[in-house]
């Protein structure tokens, strides 16, 4: 099935200029990997980068940069293409970050009644926060705005809000100001990634999740 | 008058078109025959290109000369994987060297961001591809970046060419991190409008 909820264009052009946070960018990504449609615009994206790249003056170049250049190619055995990630329930990047290859290997923090949660490591330095989110199937989050830059992806089940239904592959790119109320589908766990800013001006998700929940 | 622009565009058309095939050439020399000769070639045209892109964000010319042979020894092996159905040797490059740079500019930070081998499989809709390939060599996307508004120019520049995030744009030009999407977004839009229709 492909997504039917895409990545902002904003946020297609930073990634296509290389300036979104880290956190974003795995997120990013991970949708890229399932939707065709925003590969084809990322690739418009990119030719601007290949335009900009083109148009910009040039620096000199050193004689000894040419020369180690040229010298450099000689010995070089092109490194054998890449293999295929093996199959995962995790999108490859995700997989490789979180080290695991199944919703059921990773370590789940339970926040409250229905709610897990997993911090992804991202390594030192990288900018925002990303993490994992399992919501059991048929609970209704509360109501809330994002009050900060916020991007999440479904990997698993299905949730609603008054913007539509989120399944697997759907990205939610939103503004801040957007509240919204998603409800878990009854038909199973739903797990999202969601990447965050640091939540220093703002009340963080973890905040957020530990407000009552109700079920339905 | 307007005939006027319109040879003088489609001679600048011409001369694109043609950079373009002999780059795409290139490419095949260097993938089918490892020929030295044509990567000279390249590496004559990019490399100063690159070092410019490189020395941004005050990094050193030295680590700049780095990275630009770091791109261009990335550029003889993997050759082979260019695929014009889905944009110019020019975006090509700028690809890789945006992931180097990615990956070195942040050194501590080695992150899978930007393998596009990883979603990078044999491609679905060639058409609407290709016509972009085609597009782009007819110079509607240089032209594109003329004709928008020089509010939306401003953010792509500070975007694509001084490597600024969103919200240090928003900074820079005191508008909210809103203005700087919405005008990424309408930017993105008029881009869209004349890859299809033209200009």
């Amino acid at each position: 099935m492909k997504p039917t909820h895409h990545l902002d264009y904003s946020t297609l052009l930073a990634h296509a200029a290389g300036t979104l946070d880290e956190a974003f960018s795995v997120v990013a990504v991970s949708h890229l990997a399932v939707c065709p449609t925003c590969r084809a615009a990322l690739r418009e994206a990119e030719a601007l980068g290949g335009t900009l790249l083109e148009q910009m003056p040039g620096a000199d170049v050193s004689a000894a940069c040419r020369t180690r250049t040229m010298a450099a190619i000689e010995g070089v055995v092109p490194p054998p293409p890449a293999m295929r990630a093996p199959p995962s329930d995790l999108p490859a990047p995700l997989a490789r970050l979180v080290g695991a290859r199944s919703f059921d290997e990773i370590a789940w923090k339970r926040k409250a009644p229905g709610v897990a949660m997993f911090d992804v490591t991202l390594p030192p330095g990288a900018r925002g926060q990303l993490k994992l989110l399992r919501i059991g199937a048929g609970r209704a989050m509360p109501e809330h705005g994002h009050g900060g830059e916020e991007i999440t992806l479904v990997l698993k089940g299905a949730y609603r809000d008054h913007m539509g239904r989120f399944a697997a592959g759907d990205v939610a790119d939103l503004d801040e100001d957007i509240e919204h109320k998603p409800v878990v589908e009854q038909d199973g766990d739903c797990i999202c990634l969601v990447a965050t800013e640091r939540p220093t001006r703002f009340k963080s998700l973890a905040a957020r999740l530990m407000q009552p929940f109700v079920g339905i | 008058m307007y005939a006027v622009m319109e040879s003088a565009d489609k001679r600048q058309d011409d001369q694109k078109q043609r950079v373009e095939t002999l780059f795409r050439n290139l490419i095949v020399q260097v993938a089918q025959q490892r020929d030295r000769q044509a990567f000279s070639q390249l590496f004559d045209h990019f490399a100063p290109r690159l070092k410019s892109f490189m020395m941004r964000k005050n990094t050193s010319a030295e680590l700049a000369e780095d990275l630009v042979q770091e791109a261009m020894i990335a550029v003889w092996n993997k050759a082979g994987l260019y695929e014009p159905s889905k944009g110019s040797v020019t975006t090509w490059v700028f690809t890789i060297a945006r992931n180097l740079r990615i990956d070195r500019a942040r050194r501590d930070v080695h992150m899978p961001m930007t393998e596009l081998g990883d979603y990078d499989e044999p491609s679905e809709e060639p058409e609407g591809e290709e016509l972009l390939g085609r597009k782009q060599e007819d110079g509607l996307v240089a032209r594109a970046l003329q004709a928008i508004p020089e509010e939306q120019r401003q953010i792509l520049i500070l975007s694509f060419v001084d490597e600024m995030p969103q919200s240090e744009i928003a900074a820079r030009l005191s508008i909210p991190l809103g203005t700087v999407k919405s005008r990424m977004r309408l930017a993105y839009g008029h881009l869209r409008r004349i890859l299809e229709t033209g200009l």
